[in-house]
């Protein structure tokens, strides 16, 4: 018990020069975004989606996941990118907040890589893309730029109010 | 060392014990000579006792202690019952469940219990001082003469070997003395004790059972045991044991015993400690059932609580996830019988058919284990009953009828408060005083009953009581003081309808506030509480004889019968709870009334809501000439909901949208079909509002 504890003690010492982070990369309107696998419970093919009335603009609906019903929100709609047709390419990445499990479609998720956390620029200014507000920072990976989403803001559930 | 993993644990098997306390001292109350009932709150309040002193509660160890030596005294006549020294007893009791309660709110469960203690004390002391004194001396003596034991029995223990003997038993004392290198000697102890189990009945041993178990003897130990074989048999089937080096099996005489009566008194000191070891069972029994009875015991005393574990608690969201799970299954079943019909192979098709019908059982089970019997609401209620009696001056008595009934945790969770309001209605305003009751040529007990049982999809819970009744004049006078009612609407309402009126909001019929039942909320919390639960409440009362009030509940909460209907391209689930009936109408049939389109329904006109426009469903089809409507009611609120067309009925479970999606309009859940896809739950609540 005692030794690694000791170990333990050692540690912080090489993670403090660089945090990895593991990110699921997704495509959505030609552009390429990041997710912590962290929040990531699963990726699941775009099965049928029962519409719910009443609801935000970009709540697509609910999916049956394994016996669980999950709202699902067009990231698209959510960004204010304009719709298209799912295609079989198009993905439902399952994210998971606090309390909150939501389904998110997007165009394309067929990628994980690795990054440190300190390669992680936070200004979203440089990418001038319509949904600013839900951007953490980018990172670029050899010739690509990869722009980190905040979950946090894109599952406000006040948006759900003023949009419904 | 880390207790964390066994809290849960220890706070559950205290309630348990707390509520098995509970309920034996009320009935001790009824039968006050009843050793047996005195056992089991013994056995209760000493293992109370162990486990809080292991857990480090020292004050809930203190207070079971001392209500364990009034119990104790009790149990050797030393005191008698009588309702103040049960009063006492049970303010212990609820010290102990204010104790266990804040231990499992995450409390250090410390309470100033030195009263409960001071007053437990003085019942204990003021008859059983010599007792005590009696006892110090017995132990001492007892720990001097270890080895040289001459065990001493009780009346009830020379009773068993009296009666015994006359059956043709012999009793023996075993002595028995293990070699100085053994190294589990309670292992040891347990071995010899099994194979004494299987040639007769211990009814006693010397040091006790407890300290057998804790090592907490020397090296030898008597034990008394009733049975029909030869002493030889018995000495070498225990010497069969190993690492034991002397056995001595001596026969005992009822005679002997007798005359030793007056060492009786000493020995009371040795039974203290043997709680667990006590045989349970009354004297008037025979001696195979005694042995049956009191088997399990040793068992437990042997092997450290084994026996005890008949069920096992399961988180309810584990249930939760395996009844998802278990649905899941069901659709790849449905998918799998289809192709299996497509593929026409006999084969396939009778394993098919073999999973369909073992996971309709499954299925079964699944929901099953989901019902709780309301016993555990209703067990509170004794208790709760005699208090409020004694509070309130009265005499009641609560007859409890079908706490095996069963329902759903969901509900089981949410009805307890609106029963408390109930029952404590019925003693404060129903049931009247001796005096009254006595006047009215009733007996000065009232009675209360309350009764569960099933009906169709449906619980009933009735509590009835033999009071006064509703007094229609005074519920009018208030409901018109009130401006529930108007004069003339008073005037026309029948019987039940002003009794109804208790239900309204702001409605109090005492003439005094107590402190029972009139705290400012009202029974229209109560009937909130039950509809909200899908459920209803009424009340039915005669002058004179009594009220009851009756209570209609859903099994459960979880799963629903709805009518499944489909709107253009998308299904819905309307309750069926909700619905009158359907109907298919032509469209010219449908009238305009007030830029509202409505129908004539058996005379009476309702308004039609069209979930199509509410619900802003996409048209992708031709709508017929024929509508589909469905009519729903609230209360007296009315309507038809229109319709493409009628699936049919179904029993589906709700599922609720999570914590992203709330409070959605007139939604309040989906379920998942058949085919897997998920169908949105309709509240028509919501949509009569």
């Amino acid at each position: 018990m005692s030794k690694e504890g000791d170990e333990k003690e050692v540690c912080p010492m090489s993670e403090s020069v660089s945090k990895d982070i593991k990110l699921i990369v997704f495509q959505l309107n030609g552009k390429e975004y990041g997710i912590s696998v962290h929040y990531v419970h699963g990726i699941e093919k775009v099965q049928h989606i029962t519409r719910i009335p009443g609801t935000a603009q970009f709540v697509k609906g609910v999916i049956n996941l394994r016996g669980v019903v999950t709202p699902i929100i067009d990231l698209r709609k959510r960004f204010g990118i304009e719709e298209c047709e799912y295609t079989d390419l198009s993905r439902i990445i399952i994210v998971a907040l606090d309390d909150i499990e939501v389904g998110l479609v997007v165009d394309a998720a067929n990628d994980v890589i690795d990054i440190t956390e300190d390669s992680i620029e936070p200004s979203p200014d440089l990418v001038g893309v319509e949904e600013d507000e839900y951007v953490k920072g980018v990172v670029k990976v050899a010739n690509r730029l990869l722009i980190i989403i905040d979950l946090y803001k894109i599952l406000d559930r006040e948006k759900l109010k003023v949009e419904g | 060392m880390d207790m964390n993993q066994y809290l849960e644990v220890f706070i559950e098997e205290s309630k348990e014990h707390l509520q098995a306390c509970n309920d034996n001292l009320l009935e001790l109350e009824k039968k006050p000579d009843d050793m047996t009932i005195i056992n089991e709150i013994f056995r209760s309040a000493h293992t109370l006792k162990g486990m809080s002193a292991t857990m480090g509660y020292d004050d809930l160890a203190k207070l079971t202690h001392q209500m364990e030596n009034v119990l104790d005294a009790i149990r050797h006549h030393t005191i008698s019952v009588t309702p103040e020294l049960l009063d006492v007893v049970f303010q212990a009791v609820d010290d102990l469940e204010a104790m266990v309660n804040s231990i499992a709110e995450g409390g250090d469960g410390k309470r100033d219990v030195s009263i409960v203690v001071g007053k437990l004390k003085m019942i204990e002391t003021g008859n059983a001082a010599y007792l005590e004194a009696q006892k110090e001396i017995a132990a001492a003596a007892a720990v001097e003469e270890k080895t040289a034991v001459q065990i001493d029995y009780d009346e009830f223990e020379r009773t068993l070997i009296e009666e015994s003997h006359e059956q043709g038993f012999t009793t023996y004392e075993v002595s028995v003395a293990l070699r100085d290198d053994c190294l589990l000697k309670a292992a040891r102890v347990y071995m010899i004790f099994e194979v004494l189990e299987k040639q007769g009945e211990i009814i006693k041993s010397l040091p006790s059972v407890d300290q057998l178990e804790e090592e907490q003897f020397d090296k030898a130990f008597t034990v008394t045991l009733i049975s029909k074989e030869n002493p030889q048999d018995i000495e070498k089937r225990v010497l069969n044991v190993s690492e034991v080096e002397v056995v001595t099996v001596t026969v005992v005489s009822p005679l002997a015993i007798a005359s030793n009566t007056s060492a009786m008194m000493q020995s009371q000191s040795t039974d203290k400690q043997e709680a667990k070891e006590m045989p349970v069972t009354q004297p008037e029994n025979t001696l195979d059932s005694k042995q049956k009875s009191t088997e399990p015991d040793h068992n437990k005393t042997g092997t450290g609580g084994k026996a005890a574990s008949k069920t096992i608690r399961v988180n309810i969201e584990r249930l939760d996830i395996l009844l998802n799970l278990f649905e899941e299954l069901v659709i790849d079943r449905g998918r799998l019988e289809q192709i299996a019909s497509e593929l026409r192979n006999q084969e396939l098709q009778e394993t098919v058919d073999r999973i369909s019908r073992n996971t309709g059982d499954l299925q079964n089970i699944i929901l099953n284990m989901r019902m709780v019997p309301i016993e555990t609401v209703f067990n509170r209620f004794p208790r709760m009953v005699r208090q409020l009696a004694r509070d309130l001056d009265k005499k009641v008595n609560l007859e409890i009828i079908g706490a095996e009934t069963e329902l759903d945790r969901t509900v089981i969770d949410e009805i307890g408060d609106p029963l408390v309001h109930l029952i404590r209605n019925s003693l404060d305003h129903g049931i009247e005083t001796p005096a009254i009751r006595k006047a009215n040529g009733k007996s000065e007990e009232g009675t209360v009953t309350l009764k569960a049982y099933h009906s169709g999809n449906h619980v009933f819970i009735e509590i009835e009581d033999d009071g006064a009744g509703i007094n229609r004049d005074k519920v009018l006078q208030i409901a018109l003081r009130n401006g529930i009612v108007t004069e003339q609407v008073a005037a026309t309402l029948t019987d039940k309808q002003v009794y109804e009126l208790i239900f309204a909001s702001g409605f109090s019929t005492a003439d005094k506030i107590s402190d029972i039942s009139g705290r400012g909320v009202g029974l229209d919390v109560v009937k909130n509480t039950i509809e909200n639960l899908g459920g209803n409440v009424s009340v039915d009362s005669m002058a004179g004889k009594g009220s009851i009030f009756s209570i209609q509940l859903p099994l459960t909460l979880s799963i629903i019968s709805v009518m499944l209907v489909e709107i253009q391209m998308e299904k819905y689930a309307i309750p069926l709870s909700s619905i009158i009936e359907t109907a298919i109408i032509k469209k010219d049939e449908i009238l305009h009334a007030h830029n509202q389109k409505v129908i004539d329904f058996r005379g009476k006109i309702v308004p039609l809501l069209y979930l199509k426009d509410l619900f802003e469903v996409p048209v992708v089809k031709e709508e017929s000439e024929f509508v589909s409507i469905v009519i729903i009611r609230k209360g007296e609120k009315m309507a038809g909901l229109v319709v493409d067309s009628f699936i049919g009925q179904q029993e589906v479970v709700l599922k609720s949208f999570g914590n992203y999606l709330t409070n959605v309009f007139a939604i309040p859940g989906a379920t998942i079909l058949g085919d897997g896809q998920v169908a949105l739950i309709v509240d028509c609540n919501a949509l009569l509002k």
